[in-house]
């Protein structure tokens, strides 16, 4: 039930069309590079997902924005302790303690919503700030906010999400009225801290790294992913090779198809043409992003659509960027178009509170 | 709200400022970050524009090679069969087990290890060999799979938690398990990258199968195949999805040996548990009709992978069963040397068969006092007593008479001192020692005395089994010898070197021979009733009496026994040189020579009997899919039942 005196036809339609528009070309990818595999039905069941998603979207977006940035604090708690009882709790997967298991056989990726609430946090915070820039003070107290389920995320340790929940915060602060002296040496910091932060890497992080500098140095081992991708990508030419006769793909040389690496089985299969359409929906999708944020009604909502769009930005950066071998490797999946549930379903939530702070602009 | 509750909500700001109006304070800033947008997608773009457009047929060619595999067809080598086409050397299809570390759950290597029937710690040590390697790529677990790991493999192929797993055809080379004939046929290896560097080896590639000893490598031309290509596309398992053109194999050729099998597993028998070598030839054309050496060895474990510890075994016998001793044993021939130094005497003029020399169990020459062999001498002796008798003071004096030049070019002559170029790999030429070659040798003059040591087949003169086979075989012929040779040949029934030698002077040595067997010689457990046999004995010293009398242990230095014998005497058809070391006298070698020899005559009666029975027997006796070494084994000889168990026990 739509509050108040919103209808159906204001919501973001564009937006909705350009989300399914991508859903839809990814599922199609995901059944082609399954197909044949232990992993066939993986189609269908992104099928569930998106409909549930755009259940959460419409459940989400009936809920006043400002009615779920009252309850942060509640959210907050209740994410920080999930976070830690995953992290004491949760049986390892991949080495890494960031699911938990649900009925039916499905994982739970607390890691994946505490983005959602880190978001929530953030909006609010700096919608309260109501001078022009940001203080040193703002600064410290935001960033041991959100520091603490932060550094808990990368604990898991779930490096990917870490970082994805970097540019949320970062152009929230940005344009909350982060001062340009601060901003400087912020980036003067990051850029001391980042060689140091190498020798806290885990090794297969760093080999990563390495190869994204030279793939070649290693092809059979941590470089063959991005070789096989490059491959995929390229001998995919102008118009591709058609749905589900990409040898890149079909014969399995290119490592998780259906997940982190479906660009690349998309681009081998539909060319530079498919690869354009489908960057031309993300384009409408960040531009419909934006455009709801500069009409929201208060700095809440601007803080709200533009972190999504910044999530949405930054994954499609890294993962599309690894396809084509301008990225290191990293377990970023591309948003809307890879296979899994909890990626799937936070997108729609996200997408939820930008839909109801489209239809608030309304209510006042 | 309680004020708890407002404390909290107060870290996170105060919640009645958050309907703040007034989003539009970012303006220029909205600009920056739409901006950047572009910035990405236009990055993104660009970079899929360089590879899909620009680049696109570079990375067209790789995918390509990608998944177009050629996969070598193996050719199997060729069979190696004996005389009557019986084989001896064959192939069995083998299997091997490849898996992936991909998807492998390692929860299920217990029953993995148990399904491929390996143990499961050396399983997960091999897995762990491999860790620097990519996880995809697929490694040998277990070579020569039986059929019901087969099945294993088939059956959990695919199967949630296990690895991919992919059997691989081999043909494997089948030797007989005894080590029948083993130093002849030898075996097969991966050639090594050091023979890769060779010009002989030029033409083979990395992985390719080839002869490494034996009849194996002398004709590994003929015996290898040239292997077959199959172009298959494949997927990153190396699955392989359709076959896009093959080029078949050509099989090796079927190698038919000289060697009669009969013969062989006599001589195989009779050399059970001893040491040393057998050799028997058709002196009219050269084909050799058995060569054993002992100690032996099981080809099978050396071919292919070699185990650490079956290597180690081999490579550790103090006795080097590796060495062929028929044609690598060098050692002195002692009296079976006679026949030669008696014929060069003859020949030269310097006796005839009346000539008679008084042995009194010793005599001096140069100034040094030499023993005959009987104490106390065996009288007034002729070139047949001396024969028979082995008498060493006849040949003292004879030899003395000729010189060590005359004796050393009989011997030449007669093919010792060469290699005979049998078709084998690495034979030895022994050693015919001369003024000139003591010279080169040692830089030193030739002293007169040595050469009484010679004349009995002593000092420096070594020889082979088969040279000594081959050299008095071409003298009981009339002086012509044929190329020995293991592999039919062309041309056989030309003799290499032919000897313009009175008859009269050959029947009188071939004389003095069938005396040794017959007249109650030192050869007597050679005879054969019924057929004439001639032979000789040797005994050669290791070292000098005066020097055994200080060695403790004087079962090490035991005198090598040596012995042959030919039948027909006046028309020989088969020449059997015995070698035995450490057997301490030649004349208890002489139940060996007998033993060939009567399954040669034998054989042949049977033949004459019924023409046919050679084939029928053939065939009923090698059933090709059954073949063992038993089989192999079990033909007419006598005992034969006994034959593989025997040979098997052997130390």
């Amino acid at each position: 039930m739509i509050a108040g005196n919103t209808s159906l036809r204001d919501l973001d339609w564009i937006l909705i069309l350009a989300v399914l528009g991508i859903c839809c070309l990814g599922i199609l990818q995901i059944f082609s590079a399954t197909s044949g595999t232990s992993l066939s039905d993986s189609w269908w069941k992104q099928i569930l997902f998106l409909v549930v998603g755009m259940g959460l979207m419409m459940l989400v977006c009936s809920i006043d924005y400002h009615v779920l940035l009252e309850q942060v604090p509640v959210f907050y708690i209740v994410t920080v302790v999930g976070l830690v009882g995953v992290l004491l709790f949760a049986p390892p997967i991949n080495g890494s303690r960031s699911w938990i298991p649900m009925p039916g056989g499905f994982n739970l990726q607390v890691s994946e919503f505490s983005k959602v609430v880190i978001l929530l946090v953030v909006s609010r915070y700096l919608a309260e700030v109501r001078t022009e820039q940001l203080t040193v003070s703002d600064l410290v107290r935001l960033g041991a906010l959100v520091g603490v389920p932060w550094l808990l995320v990368l604990l898991e340790p779930d490096l990917g999400t870490a970082l994805t929940i970097l540019p949320m915060v970062a152009v929230g602060t940005f344009l909350g009225g982060l001062r340009w002296q601060h901003l400087v040496v912020i980036v003067l910091v990051i850029a001391l801290v980042l060689p140091i932060s190498w020798f806290f890497l885990k090794d297969y992080q760093k080999a990563r790294i390495m190869t994204f500098t030279d793939p070649g140095a290693d092809p059979l081992g941590s470089g063959y992913q991005v070789i096989q991708s490059l491959i995929a990508v390229g001998s995919g030419g102008m118009w591709g090779k058609g749905i589900a006769q990409g040898s890149q793909t079909q014969f399995r040389f290119l490592p998780e198809t259906h997940t982190d690496f479906i660009m690349s089985t998309f681009a081998e299969e539909h060319g530079f043409v498919g690869v354009v359409v489908v960057l031309g929906l993300y384009f409408v999708l960040l531009m419909q992003l934006i455009q709801n944020a500069q009409m929201a009604p208060d700095r809440a909502g601007l803080f709200l659509c533009m972190g999504v769009a910044a999530l949405v930005l930054f994954h499609l950066l890294v993962n599309v960027g690894m396809v084509i071998g301008r990225m290191p490797v990293t377990g970023i999946p591309l948003p809307l178009m890879s296979y899994g549930g909890s990626s799937l379903l936070t997108m729609f939530l996200l997408l939820g509170l930008v839909q109801s702070v489209r239809l608030r602009r309304l209510v006042r | 709200m309680d004020p708890i509750e407002r404390k909290i909500g107060a870290m996170f700001g105060s919640g009645d400022l958050m309907r703040t109006e007034g989003a539009r304070t970012s303006g220029p800033r909205m600009l920056i970050v739409q901006g950047i947008v572009f910035a990405v997608l236009l990055f993104l773009l660009q970079g899929f524009w360089q590879l899909q457009v620009i680049e696109e047929d570079v990375y067209a060619a790789r995918a390509a090679e990608n998944h177009i595999k050629s996969l070598p067809i193996l050719a199997p080598r060729g069979n190696i069969l004996d005389r009557d086409n019986r084989i001896i050397v064959d192939n069995r299809s083998s299997f091997n087990v490849l898996l992936s570390r991909e998807g492998l759950n390692e929860s299920i290597l217990p029953t993995l290890a148990d399904g491929l029937g390996v143990d499961t710690q050396e399983l997960l040590a091999r897995m762990n060999r491999f860790r620097s390697r990519a996880r995809y790529e697929p490694i040998i677990v277990k070579e020569g799979i039986d059929s019901g790991e087969v099945a294993f493999v088939e059956a959990h192929r695919g199967m949630a938690g296990y690895p991919d797993m992919e059997l691989i055809r081999e043909q494997r080379r089948l030797y007989p398990s005894n080590g029948i004939a083993a130093h002849l046929v030898g075996y097969v290896g991966e050639v090594s990258e050091r023979e890769l560097d060779t010009l002989e080896y030029a033409r083979y590639k990395e992985g390719d199968v080839i002869g490494k000893f034996g009849v194996e490598r002398s004709h590994n031309n003929v015996l290898m195949g040239e292997d077959g290509q199959r172009r298959v596309v494949v997927d990153n398992r190396g699955n392989q999805r359709y076959n896009i053109g093959q080029k078949p194999a050509r099989p090796g050729e079927n190698l038919n040996l000289t060697i009669d099998l009969d013969l062989q597993v006599v001589a195989e028998l009779a050399m059970n548990g001893k040491r040393g070598s057998v050799v028997a030839l058709d002196p009219r054309n050269g084909e050799v009709l058995a060569m054993v050496s002992r100690p032996t060895f099981d080809a099978n474990k050396l071919s292919g992978r070699i185990r650490a510890e079956d290597w180690r075994n081999i490579i550790g016998d103090p006795f080097n069963p590796l060495m062929n001793r028929a044609i690598q044993a060098q050692l002195a021939p002692g009296s079976t040397f006679k026949p030669i130094v008696a014929m060069a005497a003859l020949e030269e003029g310097l006796i005839d068969e009346n000539f008679r020399v008084n042995c009194s169990g010793g005599a001096t020459f140069h100034g040094r006092y030499f023993k005959c062999h009987k104490r106390g001498g065996h009288g007034s002796v002729s070139l047949r007593n001396a024969m028979a008798q082995s008498c060493d003071v006849y040949f003292y004096a004879i030899g003395n008479m000729l010189g060590i030049d005359k004796i050393a070019e009989y011997a030449r002559m007669a093919g010792f001192g060469a290699k005979t170029n049998v078709d084998l790999p690495h034979e030895a030429a022994g050693t015919v020692p001369d003024t000139q070659w003591k010279m080169r040798t040692f830089r030193q003059k030739w002293y007169a005395g040595e050469t009484i040591s010679v004349s009995i087949g002593q000092g420096a003169l070594t020889v082979t089994p088969l040279q000594l086979a081959h050299a008095i075989g071409g003298l009981a012929v009339g002086g012509k010898w044929y190329q020995p040779h293991v592999i039919e040949m062309d041309m056989k029934d030309i003799p290499v070197r032919e000897a313009k030698w009175d008859p009269e002077h050959v029947k009188q040595v071939v004389g003095g021979t069938y005396a040794v067997v017959n007249e109650g010689g030192t050869g007597a457990r050679a005879r054969i009733p019924g057929i004439p046999v001639c032979g000789k004995t040797g005994t050669s010293q290791l070292i000098s009496n005066d020097a055994l009398a200080k060695i403790a242990n004087k079962d090490d230095y035991k005198d090598n026994g040596w012995n042959f014998g030919f039948a027909p005497c006046d028309n020989p058809e088969i020449i059997v040189a015995v070698l035995w070391e450490a057997g301490e006298h030649g004349s208890l070698a002489g139940p060996i020579v007998r033993d060939v020899l009567k399954a040669y005559f034998d054989k042949k009666a049977r033949v004459k009997q019924s023409p046919s029975l050679q084939i029928a027997t053939h065939e009923a006796v090698v059933p090709p899919q059954q073949h063992t070494a038993t089989a192999v084994a079990a033909p007419r000889a006598p005992n034969a039942g006994a034959v593989s168990e025997g040979i098997e026990a052997a130390p």
